[in-house]
C-alpha cells in the first residue's frame, strides 16, 4: 500500500457502466426470434414477460438477501406453500379471494421476519435457516392439503397469473402478471436503489461490522431485506396459482433459479453488490435459455443442467473479474 | 569507504498515464541502513520492484557489485542475494518454522531423505543472531507466532539463502512498541555482519534511529539526499515539499476550552477499572499506553460497544448509558474505529456512500437516500471538497483511494453528525505526512467548533504533538495525566508503569 499509481486503479475501479447480463439477454432474445420469428408479436413477447413474471419478481426479492450477505433458500417451498394454502382456504368460494390474498401476502412477510429473527438472533447462517425454513414450509404444505391438494383455485384468484387487459393500443393486449412485474420490480428497485434502506442493504453486506460502527440497524437491515425477499416470493406463488395447477411441487426449484437470476445480473455472493433491474434481467436471460432448450426440444432434466453449469459459470465469471479489479 | 554493493542509475518508468519513476539514482553499501522515505505514490515501491525484478525499468542500468544485471523475475534477484520484505509475509503459516527457512531447499541426507535434524540445526543457528530467538522453537508452526516473530522468522530466512541485500517496507507497520525495538536490534545485528539494508518507512522516529543515509523520493524523483543523518525537519521537509512548523496545529488557549462534554466516574466493565475521565469542549485529549492497556476498551465503552458495566458517565451535563454504538451516536458521540479497512469502510460502496452512511442510518428506511435531515449529497460532496479528497468522483468505489483519502471520508461521515464528543482511534495509521497533517488541522479545528476529542493513539510524537492533555492507561486504568508538552520518557514511564505503588 505504499506506492501504486493512485489513479490508475481508481479508473480501473469505478463503478461498473454496462451490466453484460443486457448483452447476455439480448443475444438470447436474438436467438429466440431467429428460431420463431413470432415472438415479435405481442403474443410471443406478452406470454414470455408473462411467463417470466414469478421468476423475476422473485429475483428481484432474491436479490436483497444476497446483497445484505445471505441467501434465502426458503422461497420456493414458499410459493408452494401459498398456492396450496390459498386453494385450502378459499375452498372453491370465489369471494374468499379478497381476504386471501393479502393473508397470502401477510405469510410471506411472516416467514421472511421468521428467517430474519433466526439469522439475526439466533446466529444461525442465512444458507441454512432459510434451509431448514424450505423444508419446514414443504412439510406444512404437505399438512396442510393431506398429501392430495385441491385441483383449483377460484377464477377471482387465478385473476392476476391468467388474465389479460385487451384491446391495448400498439401491444394489443397486456397479461395482469405483466403489470403486477412492473408495479413490484418498479417498487423495489426503486428502495434498492433510491433509499436508506438500499444503500443500508449494500452497506451491511459489504462489512457488517463497519456499518454496525457507523450506527446501522444490522439487525433490522436484515429482517426487512428476508421481508421483502418473503413478500416477493408470496406475490410470486399468486402469479404461479393463475397458470400452474395446485400441487406439492409448485414452487420447487425456484429458489435455485431466483439465485441464479440475481447472480448473472451481478449479483456479489456474499454481500456488498447487487441491482434489482440486473436481477430481473437475469431472470429473463435464464427464461430465455429455457424457452431455447425448449424450442430444441430438449427435455426437463437438460433443463436443469444447464442452469446448474449457469450458475457455476456465473459465479466463476464474477470471481475472475473481481480477481483482476483486485479485491 | 566500501564499494556500493547496489547502484541503481537514471531509473525511469512508467506506467500508462502516470510517471512512476524519472531519471532516479539510488545505492546502498554493505554494513549501511539506507532509509527510502517518500510519501505515498512518490515512486518507492516501484523502484523496490525495478530492483527485484517485479518490474523493468524503461530506462537506466542497475548494477550489483559493479556488475550490470537484468532481473526478468524476483527469483533471479534472491538467487543474487536481495531479499525484499514485504507487509505481507510469504511465510507458509501451517509450517514449521524450519520448513519454511529451508523451502525448497530443505538439506538432503542418506537416500536423498530430508535431513531434519541438519534443518533444526541450522535454523537455530541462524535464530541466535535475533533477539528473538529465545521465543522461537524450530518445530512451532509459523501460524502460532505473532506478528513481530514471523516476522523475525521472514527475515531469517532472507538471511539464511544468504541475502546481501535485505529491502524492509514499512516493517513496524503492524508491531507495538516493544516489538519495533525488538526489530531495531535485529536490523543493528544485520548491519554489523555486513548486510545492506534498504529501510522504507515514514516514521521520522524510526530513520532517525536507524537510518545511516537518508534518500527522499517525491513524485518520482529524487528529492533530496542525505550522506549523514540529517535533522527530522529536514526528511520532512524534502518528503511534503513545505515547511512543517505547521505541521501540527497550535494547542487550544486556555479561552478556548469550555465546559466538560464528558465526564466519567468511577466506570468500569471487566478490562476496565476506576476510570475517571473529563473532556472539555475545545479540547483535544490524547489517550497514550501499550498495546492492551484499555485504551481501545475505553473508547469502545464510551461508544456503547462493550459498554460500562459500573460508574456513571454524563454528556453535556445528563447522565447517560449507552448499551449500543446507535444509542452512544444519538446521544452525540461519533468514533473512528483503528482499523480503518475492517471496522471503518464499506469498500465496495462510493465514496460519497461511505460519508452519508451515518447520516442515512439515523434517517427513515423508506425515505430518499439523496437527503436526510443531517446532509445531503450536494453538502456530503461540499465536505468532501472541503477536505480535500482525491478522487476521480465520489461516486468512485472508496476502496480505490488511498489510506489518507479514506479516512478523510470517514471524517466527513462524523462532520456530518456534529458530534459533541468524537473519538479517533489511531486517526494516521499508515496514512502519509501530508494527509496527516490534514487530519490534525480537521482534529484542531473540530475543537474550535466546541466538540470535545479524544484521539488514542500508539504514535507517541503524534501524542505529543497533537492533545492538550495527555491520559495515559495502563492494565485498564488512568495511570497518570500530563499536560502539553510532555515528553517520551515521561509518558513510556507512566505507560509501561515502573513508577510509583503497585495498587
Amino acid at each position: 500500500m505504499t506506492d501504486g499509481a493512485d489513479m490508475q486503479t481508481a479508473r480501473r475501479l469505478r463503478l461498473p457502466q454496462i451490466n453484460p447480463v443486457w448483452v447476455l439477454l439480448a443475444v438470447l432474445i436474438g436467438a429466440i426470434i431467429f428460431m420463431n420469428p413470432g415472438f415479435t408479436q405481442p403474443t410471443g413477447y406478452m406470454n414470455f414477460l408473462k411467463r417470466a413474471a414469478p421468476l423475476a419478481i422473485l429475483a428481484a426479492g432474491q436479490v436483497y438477501v444476497i446483497t445484505s450477505g445471505g441467501f434465502d433458500l426458503s422461497v420456493g417451498s414458499l410459493i408452494t406453500l401459498v398456492v396450496v394454502g390459498a386453494s385450502m382456504l378459499t375452498n372453491n368460494d370465489p369471494a374468499a379471494t379478497y381476504w386471501v390474498v393479502p393473508l397470502m401476502l401477510g405469510m410471506g412477510l411472516g416467514v421472511g421476519l421468521l428467517n430474519g429473527l433466526i439469522v439475526c438472533f439466533l446466529r444461525v447462517p442465512s444458507l441454512i435457516a432459510t434451509l431448514g425454513m424450505m423444508i419446514t414450509l414443504t412439510g406444512l404444505a404437505f399438512m396442510w392439503s393431506g398429501g392430495a391438494p385441491r385441483g383449483y383455485l377460484p377464477d377471482t384468484f387465478r385473476f392476476f397469473g391468467r388474465e389479460l387487459i385487451r384491446d391495448v393500443p400498439l401491444v394489443r393486449f397486456i397479461p395482469i402478471s405483466v403489470i403486477v412485474l412492473l408495479v413490484v420490480v418498479g417498487l423495489l428497485a426503486w428502495l434498492m436503489h433510491r433509499t436508506n434502506l438500499g444503500r443500508q442493504v449494500h452497506a451491511i453486506g459489504d462489512n457488517p461490522v463497519a456499518a454496525g460502527l457507523a450506527g446501522v440497524p444490522v439487525n433490522r437491515v436484515r429482517i426487512t431485506a428476508f421481508m421483502l425477499s418473503g413478500l416477493s416470493g408470496a406475490i410470486a406463488g399468486i402469479l404461479l396459482g393463475g397458470f400452474a395447477g395446485v400441487s406439492t411441487d409448485v414452487g420447487s426449484g425456484y429458489e435455485l433459479q431466483a439465485i441464479t437470476a440475481a447472480v448473472l445480473g451481478g449479483a456479489q455472493l456474499l454481500g456488498g453488490r447487487g441491482s434489482v433491474p440486473a436481477a430481473v434481467g437475469g431472470a429473463l436471460a435464464l427464461t430465455a435459455i429455457f424457452t431455447l432448450l425448449n424450442f430444441l426440444g430438449l427435455p426437463q432434466p437438460v433443463r436443469q443442467v444447464v442452469q446448474g453449469l449457469i450458475l457455476i459459470a456465473a459465479v466463476a465469471l464474477a470471481m475472475h473479474r473481481r480477481q483482476q479489479t483486485g479485491t | 569507504m566500501t564499494e556500493p554493493v547496489i547502484e541503481m542509475e537514471g531509473i525511469s518508468k512508467s506506467f500508462p498515464g502516470v510517471r512512476a519513476l524519472s531519471d532516479v539514482s539510488f545505492d546502498v553499501r554493505p554494513g549501511e541502513v539506507q532509509a527510502l522515505v517518500g510519501e505515498n505514490g512518490a515512486g518507492k515501491s516501484t523502484l523496490i520492484k525495478i530492483l527485484s525484478g517485479v518490474y523493468h525499468a524503461d530506462a537506466g542500468t542497475v548494477r550489483m557489485h559493479g556488475k550490470a544485471v537484468h532481473f526478468t523475475h524476483p527469483v533471479d534477484s534472491l538467487k543474487s542475494g536481495i531479499a525484499v520484505i514485504y507487509q505481507e509475509f510469504s511465510l507458509l503459516p501451517e509450517r514449521t518454522v524450519a520448513q519454511n527457512l529451508f523451502l525448497g531447499r530443505e538439506p538432503r541426507g542418506r537416500f536423498g531423505l530430508i535431513d531434519t535434524a541438519r534443518m533444526r540445526r541450522e535454523t537455530r543457528d541462524v535464530l541466535a543472531l535475533f533477539a528473538a530467538a529465545g521465543r522461537i522453537d524450530p518445530d512451532q508452526t509459523v501460524g502460532s507466532l505473532d506478528v513481530a516473530t514471523q516476522q523475525v522468522v521472514e527475515i531469517a530466512k532472507a538471511v539464511s539463502t544468504g541475502a546481501r541485500v535485505i529491502v524492509m517496507d514499512e516493517p513496524t507497520a503492524a508491531l507495538n512498541e516493544a516489538e519495533c525495538e525488538e526489530l531495531f536490534e535485529t536490523v543493528d545485528t544485520l548491519r554489523e555482519r555486513g548486510v545492506a539494508i534498504i529501510y522504507i518507512s515514514h516514521r521520522m522516529r524510526e530513520i532517525t534511529r536507524l537510518a545511516d543515509r537518508v534518500t527522499v523520493l517525491k513524485d518520482g524523483e529524487i528529492a533530496a539526499r542525505f550522506d549523514d543523518l540529517p535533522p527530522p525537519d529536514a526528511i520532512v521537509r524534502a518528503m511534503v515539499g513545505r515547511d512543517i512548523a505547521d505541521f501540527y496545529a497550535p494547542p487550544a488557549t486556555e479561552a478556548e476550552i469550555g465546559a466538560p462534554v464528558l465526564t466519567v466516574r468511577g466506570a468500569g466493565n471487566d478490562r476496565l477499572d476506576g476510570i475517571d475521565l473529563d473532556v472539555r469542549a475545545g479540547e483535544i485529549v490524547g489517550l497514550a499506553g501499550i498495546q492492551g492497556a484499555g485504551r481501545v476498551a475505553l473508547a469502545m465503552a464510551l461508544f456503547g460497544h462493550a459498554p460500562f458495566t459500573h460508574g456513571e458517565v454524563t454528556l453535556d451535563g445528563a447522565p447517560v448509558a449507552f448499551k449500543t454504538p446507535r444509542e452512544a451516536i444519538r446521544g452525540g458521540i461519533g468514533l473512528l474505529p483503528g482499523d480503518r479497512k475492517s471496522e471503518g469502510l464499506v469498500l465496495m460502496q462510493s465514496v460519497r456512500d461511505n460519508g452519508m452512511l451515518t447520516s442515512r442510518a439515523f434517517a427513515p428506511l423508506w425515505g430518499r437516500a439523496k437527503r436526510n435531515r443531517h446532509t445531503d449529497e450536494t453538502a456530503m460532496d461540499g465536505l468532501l471538497d472541503a477536505m480535500e479528497i482525491r478522487a476521480a468522483s465520489y461516486d468512485q468505489e472508496i476502496r480505490g483511494l488511498s489510506g489518507g483519502n479514506q479516512q478523510k471520508a470517514i471524517v466527513a461521515r462524523w462532520l456530518s453528525m456534529r458530534p459533541r464528543l468524537l473519538i479517533f482511534i489511531e486517526p494516521t495509521r499508515g496514512i502519509d505526512v501530508n494527509a496527516k497533517a490534514g487530519i490534525y488541522h480537521l482534529m484542531r479545528d473540530l475543537a474550535r467548533d466546541g466538540a470535545g476529542i479524544l484521539m488514542i493513539s500508539s504514535d507517541l510524537p503524534e501524542v505529543i504533538g497533537a492533545a492538550d492533555r495527555i491520559l495515559v492507561m495502563q492494565n485498564g486504568k488512568i495511570a497518570a495525566e500530563f499536560p502539553h508538552g510532555a515528553t517520551e520518557p515521561q509518558i513510556m514511564h507512566a505507560a509501561t508503569g515502573e513508577t510509583e505503588v503497585a495498587a
